[in-house]
């Protein structure tokens, strides 16, 4: 017994030693987290919330106040009602196309991430390039004789056209995000629950709706959860391709604060970007709600 | 879910996947063709589709204009800061949740994932006014501590990824013939995880990179590439413009090519 108890002793003490390891290998994160993330988000609703003269809502009055307010807030909607539906078919066709095994996937696969690592000014300034009245596109409509003079797409006075430009360069860039977070579910899906169907004498899109969508929910409510939270941020892509013709409230945000150097106001816009994505996401939480003895994990 | 190996099905699969990879690569291929023609191709019209020749020009004017290299330089640098303090403090973070059990890694491990639901924005904010006050305002150092902050929780889920895919025997084992807990994660764990690791370092480089809104916000004069190009956008030349754009958009195509792999894997798992 006493051998024993010696053997043991040091082995406790040698874990308990190590209880607080963790602890230690976490606080670099949580502290820096806690001084550059959660600290300047307090701050931020400090700066929303008073003025030069104090506290009080004037900065959201003058906010509210502002012309462009209400063309932020419904161009970044429009914007957003276009995107994201359209985004959401795409990127699951996209996922079911990556994960049917087509020869070549692995090309494919480069060329459908590509856009994850490419910025919102890049897309903005290449697909302007593009739309522009002597760009690419006009090429290519006078070329098969589609129009005779050059189409203005970006033009200022009309915001149809506007959001359906930032719309596609949007869809461009940000599908491939939304298209990772499904693909990854698509191969958690066993196979045999689509080989069985398939044996019953499902046909793909009975597949697609009564197997692989059912179990694809928690992966699209995150997709579609992210994307709308990233999607209330939408800022240089508009910038580069409209100028001034159009704004949105991350664009306002960095105007009053850049431009005209009230950081108040500024702090207004990010704290309603903040409310709107995080009223979007418990949106889809709720809508897309799984129970949780549904879950497949 | 293997469709039949031939047939219409697969026919159209094809016909997709080639009509996807066309749109995603058409906005590229003019982009760079665009950054590598003169300055007249660049402003004829009808453009040429297929270019008639590549030349130099309209990159060269970029680069030599004033400001340009040392944009690149400071985008550069913050993104290796950002890199380097990113794992430094978030890859023993991913460790310690990957193998230990702790009545804190639930709560933490939520908080990092619930941190993706706020903007960038609202954080950029707040740290212009403090640098102002604290003097390091329109510095590459605070444009980095920002960016730190915004990839550190991704940095730390992902690691936790790698580590948790890595048998922890390997690590036991080791410390059974000999190596005490730090020399058996610096010569077993790390070594298996640095291929996990330098995925994610490549993808926290993109994400500086890239970030525009709190570059452009924290710099005024000494501006990285994003926000050098997003003030010069109405003040300059289309052909600035878009040899810009394609310096911003060029490291995707080989970032994409060494990580492609772990952003399916790892990336889809940690987004969930």
């Amino acid at each position: 017994m006493t051998t024993i108890a010696q053997e043991t002793a040091p082995l406790k003490r040698r874990k308990r030693r190590w209880e607080g390891l963790p602890y230690w290998l976490i606080l670099p994160t949580v502290v820096y987290l806690g001084v550059f993330f959660v600290w300047p988000m307090i701050q931020g609703f400090g700066l929303a919330l008073r003025d030069e003269n104090g506290w009080g809502l004037t900065a959201f009055q003058t906010m509210v106040d502002d012309a462009a307010f209400g063309e932020a807030m419904s161009f970044t909607f429009l914007l957003i009602l276009v995107i994201v539906p359209i985004q959401f078919v795409l990127a699951f066709g996209m996922a079911l196309l990556l994960n049917a095994r087509l020869r070549g996937g692995g090309i494919f696969l480069y060329i459908f991430l590509l856009p994850l690592a490419i910025s919102d000014l890049a897309a903005g300034i290449a697909w302007s390039a593009i739309f522009t009245e002597r760009g690419y596109l006009n090429t290519i409509l006078e070329g098969v004789g589609a129009v005779d003079v050059p189409f203005i797409f970006l033009d200022p006075t009309s915001k149809t056209q506007l959001v359906m430009v930032v719309a596609v360069a949007e869809i461009w860039r940000s599908t491939t995000f939304m298209m990772v977070i499904l693909f990854a579910g698509l191969q958690a899906i066993p196979r045999d629950y689509v080989e069985a169907a398939e044996v019953f004498g499902a046909g793909f899109f009975q597949r697609v709706r009564h197997v692989i969508f059912p179990m694809l929910k928690p992966s699209i409510q995150v997709a579609l959860l992210l994307r709308l939270i990233f999607a209330f941020e939408v800022f240089a892509v508009v910038i580069a391709l409209t100028g001034s013709g159009a704004t949105v409230l991350a664009a306002e945000a960095y105007k009053w604060q850049a431009t005209n150097e009230n950081e108040h106001v500024a702090a207004a816009y990010s704290v309603v970007i903040l409310g709107l994505s995080l009223a979007a996401a418990a949106l889809v939480l709720v809508l897309l709600r799984t129970p949780r003895e549904r879950r497949l994990r | 879910m293997a469709l039949p190996r031939i047939g219409i099905g697969r026919a159209l699969a094809y016909v997709a996947a080639l009509a996807v990879s066309a749109f995603v690569l058409a906005p590229i291929y003019l982009i760079t063709i665009a950054a590598f023609s003169s300055f007249d191709a660049v402003y004829e019209y009808p453009k040429n589709l297929i270019p008639k020749e590549a030349t130099t020009e309209t990159m060269r004017v970029f680069l030599d204009s004033e400001g340009v290299t040392d944009s690149l330089r400071r985008s550069a640098y913050v993104a290796a800061i950002t890199i380097v303090v990113c794992l430094a403090i978030g890859t023993p973070a991913g460790y310690a949740l990957a193998r230990f059990s702790f009545r804190a890694a639930n709560p933490f491990q939520l908080a990092l994932v619930s941190t993706r639901a706020f903007p960038l924005i609202i954080i950029a904010i707040p740290l212009a006014v403090t640098y102002l006050r604290v003097g390091i305002d329109d510095t590459v150092y605070g444009v980095a501590m920002a960016h730190i902050a915004f990839t550190l929780p991704l940095t730390v889920l992902v690691t936790a990824s790698v580590f948790a895919g890595i048998s922890y025997e390997l690590e036991e084992a080791a410390m059974t013939l000999g190596c005490n807990r730090l020399s058996a994660f610096r010569r077993i764990a790390l070594p298996l995880a640095f291929p996990g690791v330098a995925a994610s370092a490549i993808f926290i480089f993109v994400t500086s990179w890239n970030e525009v809104f709190a570059a452009a916000i924290l710099t005024f004069r000494n501006r990285t590439l994003p926000a050098q190009l997003l003030a010069a956008l109405d003040t300059s030349p289309l052909t600035y413009r878009l040899a810009g754009g394609f310096f911003l958009l060029a490291p995707a195509l080989v970032v994409i090519f060494f990580i492609r792999k772990y952003l399916l894997t790892t990336w889809g798992r940690v987004a969930r």
